[in-house]
């Protein structure tokens, strides 16, 4: 048991980290509820009376589509990166142990490198007189340069390029966690390759999908600088215009309902993970 | 299934990972200006990056916020990892809550409202509120490395300590922050390269007065193609390489 020396010690960690959340983290959120319900003020950004005004301005048909445009490309890349990837991390697992160390240790590289550099780099290869095009016109498949960037396809290459290992590691790891016996039991039950796929190997991964579904989604809607670098003015994402609102037009309720936007599917996708966890947790037991 | 098959698929998709990498790389040493005709071996744009003061200024202001960030989320996520393990107290689900959300919450709804409460405190941008933003993000992932190290280490040794007479301070220091070294070297590893690979939080917490890196590249790469930003890639990668290398070398070792 704890006697009363030990309570300072204690006691002085326990003030530093609170005192650190709650006012760079509680805090600073609730100002951001506190602002969307607010008025905008050219001076010092924020007046009374609170409205709902800036929820009603998300419904404008102008941003409307933009919200809706980049939630189709955020959607795209997550679709893109699950297919890329689920199969990834299928065939990962099947690795041998020490090669799979190597082979996780390359997918993480690209992680801990600039990702401005990376979609950068992006850039030399799609350009309109960059590596792909002249490539696919020297061998003859082309006869003239294709616009690829400033496309929603560089957008959406972009992003899946920057976010793939988000979506491979956590179905990595669920694969690596899932049980050869009960393979083996669907098979000797029966059950054909692609029965046991669906209502075994699915099932069991879902929490992989999830996760990686919401490591990619939320990114996907809110990193600003990749339509910015590939993409052009028409294909801007919520980011793009949270960013604006904050910073240029100066319209701080309008930007702060934004991002609650993506606050609130955020709380809906980890709502959803911990949903399927839990049942198989049920299941398993 | 076929064995080539899965084999193949892995080679392709690490082709395409590395292939814009690879041609950053080679396009560093590329002696043209147009960036995408090869125009001979050169080492022209590394010259011009070193030439460019306000670029080496935005490193040296990078690599000191990376630091000091890296190393100030390291001693909080430390003792928070180790208030965590061994304390029980009111609220720790809602603290292990906080930082859950700070790492899963997209970098933008963090950086508009560390924005929003330092224009509201009146603290001017700059280094401060830079440090203070990178902190908050770099913290959980320094508390989920501690904590799996902790998670799995020995309950009899702290209690032995504690049966010798040692304090909980002593016994934190002598035995508990020598076993946990290991992951304390990797937390701040990887603090220091989130830091200064940042470019959301810090877009919208810095100001005029500390420019750093990553907000230089930002503006250089918005219009059309520096061949500089290819030696910086270059440099770059390179040192993240040796970083990530030291890190996985010491999680390696300390598992023997």
């Amino acid at each position: 048991m704890h006697s009363i020396m030990q309570q300072p010690f204690k006691n002085a960690v326990l003030i530093l980290v609170w005192g650190w959340l709650l006012f760079l983290v509680l805090a600073p959120n609730l100002l951001v509820v506190g602002a969307s319900v607010m008025t905008r003020d050219p001076v010092s950004f924020l007046s009374l009376p609170l409205n709902l005004d800036a929820y009603r301005q998300l419904f404008d048909p102008l941003y409307l589509d933009v919200f809706l445009h980049s939630l189709y490309m955020a959607a795209m890349t997550t679709l893109v990166c699950l297919l890329i990837g689920y199969p990834f991390a299928w065939a990962l697992s099947k690795v041998g142990k020490q090669r799979q160390l190597v082979l996780i240790f390359l997918l993480i590289v690209p992680f801990w490198t600039n990702s401005l550099v990376r979609t950068y780099a992006l850039k030399l290869i799609l350009a309109t007189n960059g590596l792909l095009n002249s490539a696919l016109m020297s061998v003859g498949l082309i006869d003239e340069p294709l616009q690829l960037l400033y496309t929603e396809g560089a957008v959406i290459i972009g992003l899946v390029y920057l976010l793939l290992p988000f979506m491979i590691l956590p179905l990595y790891s669920v694969f690596e966690d899932l049980k050869q016996e009960l393979l083996l039991a669907s098979h000797d039950l029966g059950a054909g390759r692609l029965s046991t796929f669906v209502h075994v190997i699915v099932p069991l991964t879902l929490p992989g999908v999830l996760a990686g579904v919401m490591l990619v989604l939320l990114p996907a809607m809110g990193l600003f600088f990749v339509p910015d670098i590939l993409g052009g003015s028409r294909n801007l994402l919520v980011g793009n215009v949270i960013k604006n609102q904050f910073l240029d037009a100066r319209n701080w309720p309008f930007g702060a309902a934004a991002s609650i936007v993506l606050t609130v599917t955020m709380a809906f996708l980890m709502f959803a993970h911990r949903l399927s966890k839990r049942r198989i947790g049920e299941e398993g037991a | 299934m076929t064995r080539w098959l899965p084999r193949t698929y892995l080679t392709l998709v690490y082709i395409l990972l590395y292939v814009p990498i690879v041609v950053l790389v080679v396009f560093s040493f590329n002696e043209s200006r147009t960036g995408y005709a090869w125009g001979g071996l050169s080492l022209r744009w590394y010259e011009a990056l070193f030439n460019n003061r306000a670029m080496v200024n935005a490193m040296w202001n990078s690599l000191w916020l990376a630091l000091s960030a890296a190393t100030v989320s390291t001693v909080i996520g430390t003792l928070t990892a180790l208030a965590l393990h061994r304390y029980r107290f009111r609220g720790k689900k809602l603290l292990n809550g906080m930082l859950f959300v700070v790492m899963m919450s997209p970098e933008i709804v963090l950086a508009i409202s560390l924005l929003a409460l330092f224009l509201l405190v009146g603290l001017q941008l700059g280094y401060v509120s830079l440090l203070l933003a990178h902190v908050t993000f770099c913290l959980p992932f320094v508390v989920i490395t501690v904590m799996a190290r902790l998670s799995g280490f020995d309950e009899s040794l702290p209690e032995a300590a504690r049966d010798l007479g040692a304090s909980d301070f002593t016994m934190t220091r002598t035995v508990l922050i020598p076993v946990i070294m290991p992951a304390l070297l990797a937390g701040w590893l990887l603090g220091f390269t989130l830091s200064l690979d940042d470019v959301v939080v810090s877009t919208f917490v810095s100001g005029p007065s500390y420019e750093i890196l990553p907000l230089r590249i930002y503006s250089m790469v918005r219009v059309g193609l520096k061949p500089e930003v290819n030696a910086l890639g270059t440099l770059l990668l390179v040192f993240s390489l040796v970083m990530l290398m030291l890190s996985q070398w010491i999680l390696v070792r300390s598992k023997r």
